[in-house]
This record gives structure tokens, C-alpha cells and sequence, in this order.
């Protein structure tokens, strides 16, 4: 057994035991951020504040839901909305953040493309990142599940039929995914199940490897420099904090972070009081009823580039190239063959690979919101394909890059 | 080097009870997710053809998906042409079309028009004849046909019958 002296204060009793100062160093204070960032390097800490902000709503949502089909729609819309204090507060707070969090998402993913942040020994932080997005979809979708309403009810059909594989016919495996022939009780209660806990604890852990990923390869910075941070932290501990290139995590870089954060929730704020209306999609208002599809089927608007991919092909080919849509990011540190981790706009055709796939996305996400008539059903089907062939001509691009 | 090969048998002697013990839970977890014998017991429904009147729609429930029912006139039956008579049903002495409801392009419920004796996809503008072949893309192919059993003058649906096998044989359907 280690050795306890009588405690001096309360700090050094919990010091003796739990190391509190050594934890401090290596989380916080001696925890090492480049100088060389901007504002984008705060996504990370709103996607934090943002998660957060689900868990507190999503628990006072979680004291009044009910997850049957009977009473689900009534639970959420009577009894959350009009009964309960501040419950639609929760519900606005909880379905803004849900929409929002996809918005930071996609920032902080294509601000790690742009600059490179993903290569170079970043290769797994990238990769927990993707992992992170797919729990998101699903945490995403089994949540729209919930309040078993015309939306829920067709998205799950329609989202779960994805799985009969087309020609394939799989109706066991989708019998099986939904409990019954159709979205119904048990699907209703397992979506709930996900939604609540197995999803949510798949993105803590998530999280944990997303940050440990960080801790070897350290935070990028704007000019993709490689800094030797040992060097540069001993120059700051040494007094010569405007020489280093590092400064501390907290408080040092924090204070600036939660500036971000500041602003966000603003922002943030003002769309759940004002303007929460783009996160409660009116057809949604309608309970769920099996024998009346809505006229128009569309999902929401962060599944829109990947539901277009899917749509202007036959079901099987379709199948297909939403597959390869939802797998191919992941894959972005081995097909970006170029030995070059600096911003986009110093990298030859890169450059342009790089702002032609966030055009092309953001059109695939125009193009699926609207009906599939001309000429957006075309345009869909060639963004579709140019964002297949961008990936295919991305190792092509990377591989006669020059050296920088 | 003694201890050690007894911590390797040790080390694979719990592996490998382990391994069994996780094949075991995941055969259950698979099971626990399986539809249960209620919701099974559930899925048939029983239809008294007697009681529907010619050329008029009447939506049924199967497995909490629409069934269309539609009692044929004897001159629709008179006009059928070989593949529209294999996708009719006969239970006595009248013809029905028994479909399920769901178009196949995307799974929307079509609309039945009395008059010109079709049906219309309001969701992608796909149609179907009077016995639910498709007549107009995008869908793929006429309505399905749910499993069902003759038995006397009801219809069983969810049983299979040798009617219904039949039409699984030679094509008229797909397993709905």
C-alpha cells in the first residue's frame, strides 16, 4: 500500500487519493493546442456543448414519453407540449439540436478535409469522427421514430425496407430488424431502446476514442506545420510564451473556444425561441397511420445528399450507391495518396476536388428536398454521379500531387 | 516456462468456455428480436367474400398493410385477356381482385377510379390496370399478391393455398 500522510487541506487529501493535480496537467492545463488556428478549430467544443444540451433535454423528455404505439403521439404532443412546464421547451431545445448538431458536424468534417487533418498520424481521429457520424445518423433516425407520427411511421418503413437489399428480398431480415410485418409496437419499443441507451452509449465510448485519438498526433493547425510540441511546451513552461508555438488547452485556449461557443448559443437559442419551425416538419402532426402514405416522402435535410444518391437509380443500382456514399468518407486517409497534410488551397487539384464536392453535396441536398421532376431529377442524377467519380479520381488527383 | 504454459491453459480453457457462452447470448439476442408468436398469430385475416359488391373498392388489413378487395362485374371478367384472368381470384362463382395496396416503386397507397376502372400512384404517377398489372412506370411490376387460401366462401389471407402457390409458380406474383 502506498504511503498517506496526514492531509494539509482538503485539495492535497483528495491529491494523496486521486491524483487530482497530476490530472489536471494532462487534461487541461499541460495539454497542448497550436497558436496557428482559427475559428473553426472550436467545432469540436460546440459539438460537445450541443450534445450536452440533447442529453439534459432529451432526460426531461425521457419523464413523460411513452413508448407505445397508442399513447406515444399524444404523450409528445398533449401531454410534453401543453401539459407539462417548459415541456416544449425541451421538445424545441432537443429537435434544434438534433438538426444543428449536423450542421457543426459536417463544418468540422470539412474543415478536417480542407485542411488535411486526417493524415500523417490523424488517421483514426478522422476515423472515430466517421464512426461518430454513423451513430449520430442512427441516433438520428431512431429518434424520429418516437413520436409515431406520419413521418416516423413511413420513414421507418421506408428505411428499414432498405435492408430487403432490392432484388435480394431479404423480408426476413426486415421482419426481423422491425419485430413484425410492419413498424409497429416491438419496432416502436426497440427504436426507443436504441434511441435511449445502446445508440447514446455507443457515442460516449465514440467520443472517448475520438479524443484519445487526438492526445499522440495533437490538434492540426492552419499550415499543416509539424510542430514539436515537447520543444515548443518546454518553451512555454520556460516563460517564453510568445516564442512557443503552444499554448495551454485551458484556460488559455478554452476562453477563446467558449467565445465560439458564445456566439453558437446565440445562434442556437434564437432558432429554438423564434424560428423552430425548420425542426418540427408539419406532416409529423399527423399520428401514424398505416393505410395512408403522406404525398411526399422526403427525410431531413442532413440525409437529403445521401437519399438523392439513392434515388435517381433503379432500386437495385440505388442500393448500391448509397452504400457507397455512407462507407466511402471513412476511407478518405487511404485514398488521398498524397504525402501533403496542408490546407486545400496550397495542393494543386486538390483544391478543386475539394470545393467541387462541397458544391456538389450541397446540390444533391437541394435536389432531394424537391419532387423527382425535371429538371431537378436530372440534376440530382448527375450530381450523383459527379460525386461518385470525385471519388474515384481522388487517388488519381493525390498521387501526381506535388510535394510540397 | 511451467507456470506459464498452465496460465496459457488457464487462458484458453476460459476462452474458450467464453466463446461458447457469446455464440449462446448472440443466438439469443437474435431470437429476443424475432417477431413474437402474437404478433405471428396475427397475421391472418379472414374475409367473408359474400358480402362485397361488384366494382366497388373495399380496403382490407393484413399484417397492418392494405388489402385492396375488389368484386369484378361479369362484363370486366368477359374483356379479361389471359394475364389479367391469372391474376383474378374466383371464390364460387365470382371473381375478385385481391392486391395488396402498396405500390411497388416506393410502397404508396394507389387510388382506385371507379369510372375509368384503374388505379393511380399519386406519389410517381405509376398505374395499374383493373387487376393491379402495371400499365405505366416507374413501378416495377403489377401489385403483389398476398398469400392466401380458398375455404369455401371465405379467403384466408396469410395461408397458402394451391391457388396462391400457383401463381407463386408461374410468376403472377412475387412472395408479398
Amino acid at each position: 500500500m502506498a504511503h498517506f500522510t496526514k492531509a494539509t487541506s482538503i485539495k492535497d487529501w483528495l491529491n494523496q487519493r486521486l491524483a487530482i493535480e497530476k490530472v489536471e496537467k494532462v487534461m487541461a492545463s499541460e495539454y497542448w493546442i497550436p497558436k496557428n488556428i482559427n475559428f473553426l478549430w472550436a467545432m469540436g467544443m460546440v459539438l460537445v456543448i450541443t450534445f450536452a444540451l440533447l442529453i439534459v433535454s432529451g432526460i426531461f423528455l425521457l419523464m413523460y414519453y411513452q413508448p407505445n404505439v397508442d399513447l406515444a403521439f399524444d404523450s409528445v404532443n398533449y401531454t410534453i407540449m401543453r401539459e407539462v412546464d417548459f415541456g416544449w421547451l425541451w421538445r424545441h431545445v432537443h429537435g434544434v439540436a438534433a438538426s444543428v448538431v449536423f450542421l457543426i458536424i459536417y463544418i468540422h468534417m470539412f474543415t478536417a478535409i480542407y485542411y488535411g487533418s486526417y493524415k500523417k498520424g490523424r488517421e483514426m481521429i478522422w476515423i472515430s469522427g466517421m464512426l461518430l457520424f454513423i451513430a449520430f445518423s442512427a441516433e438520428a433516425f431512431s429518434g424520429y421514430m418516437l413520436p409515431w407520427s406520419q413521418m416516423s411511421y413511413w420513414a421507418g418503413m421506408v428505411i428499414t425496407n432498405l435492408f430487403a437489399g432490392g432484388s435480394l428480398h431479404a423480408d426476413g431480415l426486415v421482419e426481423w430488424i422491425r419485430g413484425d410485418y410492419v413498424p409497429a409496437q416491438a419496432f416502436l419499443n426497440r427504436f426507443f431502446m436504441l434511441h435511449v441507451l445502446l445508440v447514446p452509449l455507443a457515442i460516449i465510448g465514440l467520443i472517448g476514442l475520438h479524443f484519445g485519438a487526438l492526445r499522440i498526433p495533437h490538434v492540426n493547425n492552419q499550415d499543416g506545420e509539424e510542430i514539436d510540441f515537447d520543444e515548443e511546451s518546454k518553451k512555454y513552461l520556460a516563460g517564453d510564451k510568445a516564442g512557443s508555438k503552444v499554448i495551454r488547452f485551458a484556460n488559455d485556449f478554452m476562453s477563446k473556444d467558449m467565445l465560439v461557443v458564445a456566439v453558437y448559443l446565440v445562434f442556437f437559442f434564437y432558432l429554438v425561441f423564434y424560428h423552430y419551425g425548420f425542426a418540427m416538419d408539419p406532416v409529423n402532426f399527423d399520428p401514424a397511420d398505416g393505410l395512408k402514405t403522406p404525398a411526399h416522402i422526403y427525410p431531413e435535410w442532413y440525409f437529403l445528399w445521401s437519399y438523392e444518391i439513392l434515388r435517381p437509380f433503379s432500386t437495385d443500382v440505388g442500393l448500391m450507391a448509397f452504400a457507397f456514399a455512407q462507407g466511402i468518407f471513412l476511407m478518405l486517409p487511404f485514398l488521398d495518396r498524397s504525402p501533403n497534410a496542408i490546407p486545400a488551397s496550397r495542393r494543386g487539384l486538390f483544391r478543386f476536388w475539394f470545393w467541387a464536392m462541397l458544391i456538389d453535396m450541397i446540390t444533391l441536398t437541394a435536389m432531394g428536398k424537391v419532387p423527382p421532376v425535371e429538371p431537378f431529377g436530372s440534376i440530382g442524377f448527375y450530381a450523383a454521379l459527379i460525386f461518385i467519380g470525385l471519388w474515384i479520381l481522388l487517388p488519381i488527383i493525390t498521387y501526381f500531387e506535388k510535394k510540397a | 516456462m511451467k507456470e506459464n504454459s498452465r496460465r496459457g491453459f488457464m487462458g484458453k480453457a476460459f476462452g474458450a468456455v467464453a466463446g461458447v457462452g457469446a455464440i449462446a447470448s448472440l443466438f439469443a439476442m437474435k431470437k429476443s428480436w424475432d417477431p413474437l408468436p402474437s404478433v405471428k398469430a396475427a397475421g391472418f385475416t379472414t374475409l367473408d367474400m359474400s358480402g362485397y359488391n361488384a366494382n366497388e373498392i373495399v380496403t382490407e388489413k393484413w399484417r397492418g398493410k392494405p388489402i385492396f378487395v375488389l368484386k369484378y362485374t361479369s362484363e370486366m371478367v368477359a374483356a379479361f385477356d389471359e394475364k389479367q384472368m391469372s391474376r383474378t381470384i374466383k371464390v364460387g362463382e365470382d371473381h375478385f381482385m385481391v392486391n395488396l395496396g402498396l405500390c411497388t416503386h416506393l410502397g404508396c397507397i394507389p387510388s382506385y377510379n371507379k369510372d375509368e376502372e384503374n388505379f393511380l400512384c399519386a406519389c410517381h404517377g405509376g398505374m395499374y390496370d383493373v387487376t393491379g398489372d402495371v400499365t405505366k412506370a416507374p413501378p416495377p411490376r403489377g401489385l403483389d399478391i398476398p398469400p392466401f387460401k380458398i375455404d369455401g366462401n371465405t379467403l384466408v389471407l396469410g395461408e397458402e393455398g394451391p391457388e396462391y402457390k400457383k401463381m407463386l409458380s408461374d410468376g403472377t406474383t412475387l412472395k408479398a
